[in-house]
Formats: C-alpha cells, structure tokens, sequence
C-alpha cells in the first residue's frame, strides 16, 4: 500500500510492504544511497539515519512505523553539528574505505546535537554500535573532539 | 604473501610512455556519469563539460596521466581502491614529478588492461600482497615526468625558448614573462613525442614536493557525506536485484526445489538454479528475500563437508606430533632437539576466520549476447576477466568491468575462483540485456565461505646453557590457500604452499640450525588469504614462542630478541625504535597490566609493537599500541599512519573475538551479534612512528596486522605468567 515518508524535509510517497525496512525503501526505492546496509539486523550501524533526530537503524525499522516522522539521511544533513563532522572527518582524514562512514557521521551527529562536550566515555557509548572493520576509530574520535570544539566556538549545535 | 617469489615471476618493470599518443574522451569517465556514478567535483564538471559540447576532454599523454583543456589532470589508478589509499598515494607519486597543483588532480579507476595496468610485481592486473606502492612507485614518477616533459617540450614550442629554461611549479609552465597552466598547454602538449623512459630524468628525494608531506589529502572522497559509490550503490536503468539460496554446507548441491510460493510474492520476476544455489530475481533486495525465504530446497549432501571445526583442530594437533612435508632445513635440527638437555616445546591453535568486511560481496553483471559488463570493485581485475570470458566462452577484451570503490577488502574481493563474480554473471546471463545487481547479505557473506584457514603449529627448541636456542622445528597443519588456484604455480613448490608457512621459513632470528614442516589438510571449507595470509598466524607462533624463550631464560624480551637480531640491521632499528618510544624499560605500568613486543617482517616492511594491558580477573584490555614501522620511503605518512592503526585494529579484533567455528560442517556463526568484532569501546590508543628511510617503498596495508596478536599475549604472559597459545586469547 501507499505510504507517505517526510526524508529530508521533502514527502514521498511510494507502494511497498509496510514491513519492509526503511533502509531498502529509501535505497532501492528513493535511490538516497549514502545509508548502507551492512547487517540487517540493527549490529552494525552502517544503515543509521535520524528519527526525529535521533540516530535509529534503519535496517530494522518497518516503512509503516516511520510514517509520520521527520527522517534525516545523510544526504540531507545540514546542522551546524553536521558540517562540523563533516569537516572534521574530512580534516583528519578519518574514513579510509568509507562503506560504515555515513552511519559513523550520523552517530556522531546526533551525539553532538545532544552534548556538545562529550568525554571518551560518551564517544564509545553513542559509537560502539557503529562497526569500522577498517578500525578509523582512532580518528572517528579524534573528529568527535574536533568538531564539539568547533561547535562549541561557534557557540552550540543548533 | 611473499612479494619476491612473485617477483620471479614477474615481467620486467618498465614505464609504458613509448605508446603513440592520441586524442581520447575519457570512456569510463562519461559512462559513469550517464551511470549516475558519482564522480568528484572536478571530474563532475569535466563530465559535464564533454557532455554538453561533445567535445574531446581527457588528453592522454600516457596510459596513468591525462589533461583537459580545463585544467584537470586525471590520473588512471590501477589498483582497486579498498581504503588503503591507493587513489592518493599513487596519484602523488604521478603529480610529484609532473609537478602539478595537488588540488586539480582527480583520479579514477583504470579500466582492465592487463597490458597498460599489470601490477608489475605480479605480471596480472591485481591487487594485493600489499604491492600497490612498491609495484608502482617508479612507474608512476616515470609517469608524471613524462607527461611533464610533454607540457615543457610544447611550451618551448609555442614560446619558442630552450627546453631546458623552463620552469614548472604546481601546474603552472612558465620561461621568463611566459606562463600556461596545464591545462592551456593541454592540447598542443598531447601531441608531442613521449620521451623515452631513459631520457627521463627524475626528482631526488630532498626535491620531494609531495611525497612525505602531510598535506596531500585523501582523493577517494565523498566517503563522509554518503557521495562515494560502492558497489552496493551502482544504479543501471532496468537493473534488477539478485540473491541465491546457497547450501548449507559446502559442497552440498541442489536435489530439487519448488519455487511457487516465492514467485507468487509480490515482486519477484524469476527463480531458478545456478550451480552455486537457487536464484531469487526480483524488483528490489527485500522482494528477493522474502521470496528466497518461501524456497522449498532439498539438498544433496552426499559430496559436503560435515566435520566439526573441534574435530579438525583435533586432527591438526595430532598431525603436528608427526613429521611432516620439508619446507625448510637448515643444518639437523631433529637430531639437536632429540638429544637436547634443554627444550621448549609449545602448541598453537587458530581458528577460521570471515573478513567480515562491511559491504558484503556483491557485482552487477549485465550479457548482452557475447559481451559482458560488470561493475563491483573488482580485485583481481585480469583473473576475474578470463574467468568471465571463459564462462561465457567469449574473449577477455569483450568483458568490460567498471571499477568502483569496495567497502572493505581484506582480502576477499580478490577470489582466486571469482566466486560471487561468476555467481553474478550466471545469474544475469539467464536474463540477457538486463543488468542483475546480486547481493549478499551479512549472513551469506559470513557463511559463504572463503575463509583464513584454521591451523594448528608446533614449534619446538634446544636451549644453551644461556637459554639461547641452538635448534628450532616449526610443524604447520592446515589447509592450502593456494591449491586449485591459479597461483598454485607460482606459490607452491613442491606441495608446500608458501603462505602456509611464510614467517616461519625465513626466520628472522639467528638460530644455527632450523626446520619447519608442513602438513597440508584436505578439508571442504574454502579458504582464502585474509589481510596478511600466512602471517597471521607465523607471526603469532614465532613471536610469543621467542617470548616463552626469554623469559624462561630470564631476560628482558626486547634485549632477548635483539641478542639474537645483530645480524638483522632493520628489525633490530624498527625493534629499538618501538621500544624507545613505548618507554620499554622505563615507562612505569600500573598494577595489574603488562606490557608486551612482537616484531615482524612481511610484505617487504617491517613493524614492532608493543601493547600494554589492564588485567582484572579473567578480563582484559588493551589499553595502548606503540608501533614502529620501516616501509622504505613513506610516501604518505598520514595514510601509513592510518593503515597500521587498521592493520592493529584488524589483527586485535582476531587476537580478542574473532573466532568462526562449524559444527556438522555447518558454520555456527551469521552475522555480528555471534561474531563479535572489535568496536570503538575495545580500541586501544594506538601511537605509529615511521623509521625514515630512502629505500623504494615497501607494504604498508598489511604489516602492521601479525604482530599485534602476539604483542596483546606477550603483554598478558607479563602480567600474569601464563603463555597463551591460542586465538581467540582467552585467560580463564
């Protein structure tokens, strides 16, 4: 049946299965790209997008429970928080082959619209649920620190 | 892998700029963007700029280098980018001796061409054993002098000056009030003579621009804002998506299937059988697998493997109290240990593991009657072409494979059958002309196959009266990466399969006399080289043997391995280095943790590490990694940087959890909720130092992988007197 989903301030609207995850309606069938799958089954974080702003795994997530919510993909990020990661990633080099890198920049995004002075603790909490077999977690911390920094210089995240 | 026994082989290295030059559009540049394949901003606007005037763009001046009259040097990258950095570190090793503005450089994979693009180590277009920079360096340089003595030799043309008066600095030529940039001397530059390569004369390292510096950033971008295009994300008009219903043991076949109830669901187009399963077709990846989960199958499993992963481990420990195949011998080791009055005896146990890389294996194949074309990141890029071609019975030259980024490698994605490459192509050859995308999921991929084979080693030495070893015997059971390959050839000698025994054979320490045997185990799991081969288990085995041996003599590990390195200038410095700033033997340690060195050479570079861990209980963790590496020049310290904190967090992963076992021959393990990988909350702090060098440059991918497993038990044998001989490392 028809469901209508708000991605990144725009409706859509598209005929699948309420039960299909919203990781496969937004690749295979809005072709926003930039959410990988990585599991299936919510372990990995590479599928993580925002509801409501808050980092969800979409891999898990069925269509008809997303109806009605704001969705955020990594195509639509825009906050200041976000282009703060965003630079920092790309400052600190952090990606290396980048396939769990979208889900580890909406983590970190979403952690940093939350608290904008995370310790260690707060960055293993929020991204242990991202996996990088490439082990960029080094850097993705690095870049944690670095863009709080900035966020907080420019006086916040919102 | 062991580079120089592929360098026996190997063609002569050479510089292809004798080639006539000609005007070209970049092909795969143009069919990406008509793909929808996102390209770079600079390649973007170029693609864009050919689209809308038709126009010739790229000016190839060799087969690495082109130029556009717009300014953009692109340069053809023929290794598969995985993360390791090839797309930046080969392309400054092009813009160094062109001398071109880093910021205009874009890069792009080559096409297959195993004439233009052999890794030049390996004498196939491929990527692998860590080669990428030692097989390419000079190549590439020679590249970009070329294409700049081109740029010069047009500009002296058209300003009608001596040659050798003009300058070049990043992208600008320039004689007095004369200047061009690159791009304005594209056209008339591509039409002179490429020089030949002797004639070439090329930087020395203090004229060093770009190697070395900090400040070449990553070309393979798009990877922080969801731009950058895996395989998983190639779109083709009409594509469908593909999964296949595998057995669940290998080696099992297909007896019958019924397919009714998953036609009948709502987006599936077709199912059949493929010799590796039954294919569910459908609209989109969630159709297809809901329609595989209606599948009725009947396997035959007369010919599948059904023993236990337990059951071969207890094979192999028997197998390593026996004698085995002679891979090495060096003076009468048995016959010292026999009669030794002091001996030291330990027994090594490691499992199978998956690569477990995050995009699971997948390729999108579209046959158009004889005519293939694929698009995945594609590894093994001669090897799965003439597998391709033979499939369908064709010519390698009418399969075309677009190479796009891979989320992950570690080996995998260059499979010496080209599994899931010929799966995808039997699949899409059963609907001609349109393109199948075949996925699998994270449960396919780890059940799939393919994986580090597990082995069992005994290794065995006679002491002096100083604790010194007088003999060492090395036994390895397991299975062959390489048999049935088609590197069979070039890797075993004899029935010794060399990644077996790799970092055993070739004993870095001084022991007079030495042995290592082999037993190779006939086993229907499919195994496969994973980041760093045989050296992921060697380098454990050797390292925490030599360790067991100085502390049984009493001595500090570092100053036990250097006595026995006086003869091995580089690992004793690498040693040293790592030991200096770990502040091994001075740095004081909390109560409770231990710390622990492992050194070893692989892949032509060498690295030392030292942990330290916090202990409680049955727990532990690795708190913190000093490495030391000697790659020969560094070409990109930050991406080396990189790679060795990988390179630990890879092999730490398998020191701590990583453990893939089968029960019945069916493996016990699917997905990350019961194979446990390393996350941030386990990672260590990891400092890198790089020992400056001006040798040509050596690996760096996979070094810093097989000493970390051994440093973590060295560091727990330190901190609680027990030697741990098996992976997973476990203290209770």
């Amino acid at each position: 049946m028809p469901y209508t989903l708000s991605i990144n301030g725009q409706q859509h609207e598209l005929d699948v299965d309420g039960d299909m995850p919203l990781l496969w309606a937004v690749r295979d069938h809005l072709h926003f790209t930039g959410t990988k799958f990585g599991c299936g089954m919510a372990q990995c974080g590479a599928c993580t997008l925002h509801i409501d702003g808050v980092a969800t795994r979409s891999c898990v997530l069925p269509v008809a429970d997303a109806v009605g919510k704001a969705i955020t993909t990594i195509e639509g990020l825009g906050s200041p928080a976000a282009q703060a990661v965003q630079s920092a990633w790309v400052e600190l080099q952090v990606p290396q082959c980048g396939y769990c890198q979208s889900g580890q920049v909406m983590s970190a995004t979403a952690l940093l619209e939350q608290n904008d002075t995370p310790t260690d603790a707060d960055i293993d909490a929020a991204m242990s649920g991202n996996i990088c077999r490439c082990g960029t977690y080094p850097r993705i911390k690095a870049g944690i620190k670095m863009a709080a920094s900035q966020i907080r210089n420019a006086g916040g995240a919102a | 892998m062991n580079i120089n026994r592929f360098a026996r082989n190997k063609q002569q290295p050479g510089v292809d700029t004798g080639r006539r030059n000609f005007l070209k559009v970049a092909a795969t540049g143009s069919a990406g963007f008509t793909l929808g394949i996102s390209l770079s901003a600079g390649a973007q606007a170029q693609a864009q700029a050919t689209t809308a005037s038709g126009a010739v763009n790229a000016l190839e001046y060799n087969a690495f280098v082109s130029i556009t009259p717009e300014n953009v040097v692109r340069i053809y990258i023929k290794h598969l980018e995985m993360g390791q950095g090839v797309y930046t570190g080969l392309a400054t090793c092009v813009a160094e001796e062109l001398d071109a503005d880093w910021q205009q450089i874009v890069c792009e994979h080559a096409p297959v061409d195993t004439a233009k693009y052999a890794n030049l180590l390996m004498g196939q277009q491929g990527t692998g054993g860590s080669t990428a920079m030692a097989n390419s360096f000079m190549q590439l340089r020679r590249a970009g002098a070329a294409a700049k003595a081109m740029l010069v030799s047009a500009a002296a043309q058209r300003w009608q000056v001596p040659i050798d008066e003009i300058r070049v600095n990043e992208g600008v030529v320039s004689h007095g009030s004369h200047r061009a940039t690159f791009g304005e001397l594209a056209v008339e530059a591509s039409r002179q003579t490429p020089p030949a390569t002797d004639a070439l004369v090329l930087k020395t390292p203090a004229q060093f621009r770009l190697i070395g510096s900090e400040n070449t950033l990553r070309k393979d971008t798009g990877k922080q804002d969801g731009t950058a295009i895996y395989t998983q994300d190639v779109q083709v008009p009409g594509m469908l998506t593909a999964v296949v219903a595998h057995a669940p043991r290998f080696g099992a076949r297909v007896r019958s299937f019924d397919a009714s109830a998953a036609l009948a669901r709502r987006g599936v187009r077709q199912v059949f059988e493929i010799d590796t399963g039954i294919a569910v077709v459908a609209d989109d990846y969630w159709s297809a697998t809901k329609g595989r989960e209606l599948l009725q199958i009947e396997w035959d499993e007369s010919s599948a493997e059904t023993r236990s992963s337990d059951t071969l481990l207890q094979q192999y420990r028997n197998l390593v109290e026996t004698e085995g195949a002679i891979a090495e011998q060096h003076g009468n080791a048995v016959d010292t240990l026999a009669s030794a009055n002091d001996k030291v005896e330990l027994v090594f146990e490691f499992p199978y593991l998956a690569h477990a890389q995050m995009e699971p294996v997948n390729c999108v194949a579209r046959i158009s009657g004889n005519s293939a074309e694929l698009w995945y990141g594609c590894q093994s890029a001669t090897g799965d072409q003439a597998a391709i071609a033979q499939l369908l019975g064709t010519r390698p030259q009418d399969v075309k494979i677009h190479t796009v980024f891979a989320g992950g490698g570690f080996g995998r994605r260059a499979n010496p059958k080209a599994d899931y490459v010929l799966e995808a192509v039997n699949i899409a050859r059963q609907l001609p002309d349109t393109p199948v995308k075949l996925v699998w999921s994270r449960e396919d991929d780890m059940q799939g196959g393919f994986y580090r084979p597990a082995y069992a080693h005994k290794l065995s030495a006679a002491l002096d009266d100083q604790g010194k070893p007088l003999a060492f015997q090395a036994r390895i059971a397991g299975q062959s990466i390489m048999a049935g390959t088609s590197m069979a050839a070039m890797m075993v000698n004899n029935g010794i399969d060399n990644t077996s025994v790799e970092g055993l054979t070739e004993f870095s320490y001084e022991v007079p006399e030495r042995q290592v045997e082999l037993h190779t185990t006939d086993v229907g799991v499919p195994v496969q080289w994973w980041r760093s081969v045989g050296h992921t288990h060697t380098a454990f085995s050797k390292e925490v043997f030599i360790n067991a041996l100085a502390r049984k003599a009493g001595m500090d590990p570092v100053a036990y391995r250097l006595s026995l390195l006086t003869h091995n200038p580089r690992e004793t410095a690498v040693l040293k280095l790592a030991a200096e700033k770990a502040g091994w033997g001075s740095r004081e340690l909390p109560a409770g943790w231990g710390r622990g060195v492992a050194v070893h050479t692989s892949f032509g570079s060498t690295v030392a590490e030292i942990a330290e861990v916090s202990v409680q209980g049955n727990n532990f963790k690795v708190e913190r990694v000093v490495a030391a590496i000697d790659c020969g020049i560094a070409v990109n310290p930050s991406i080396i940087r990189a790679q060795v904190e990988g390179a630990i967090a890879y092999g730490l992963s398998a020191a701590l959890q990583d453990e893939l076992t089968l029960s019945e021959g069916v493996v016990d393990q699917s997905n990350f909720h019961n194979y446990q990988v390393l996350r941030m909350n386990a990672m260590p702090v990891v400092e890198t130092h790089i020992l400056a060098s001006t040798n040509a440059p050596s690996g760096v991918g996979e070094p810093g992988t097989p000493p970390i497993a051994a440093a973590v038990a060295n560091a727990l044998a330190d901190a609680t007197g027990n030697t741990l001989t098996r992976l997973p490392l476990r203290l209770s």
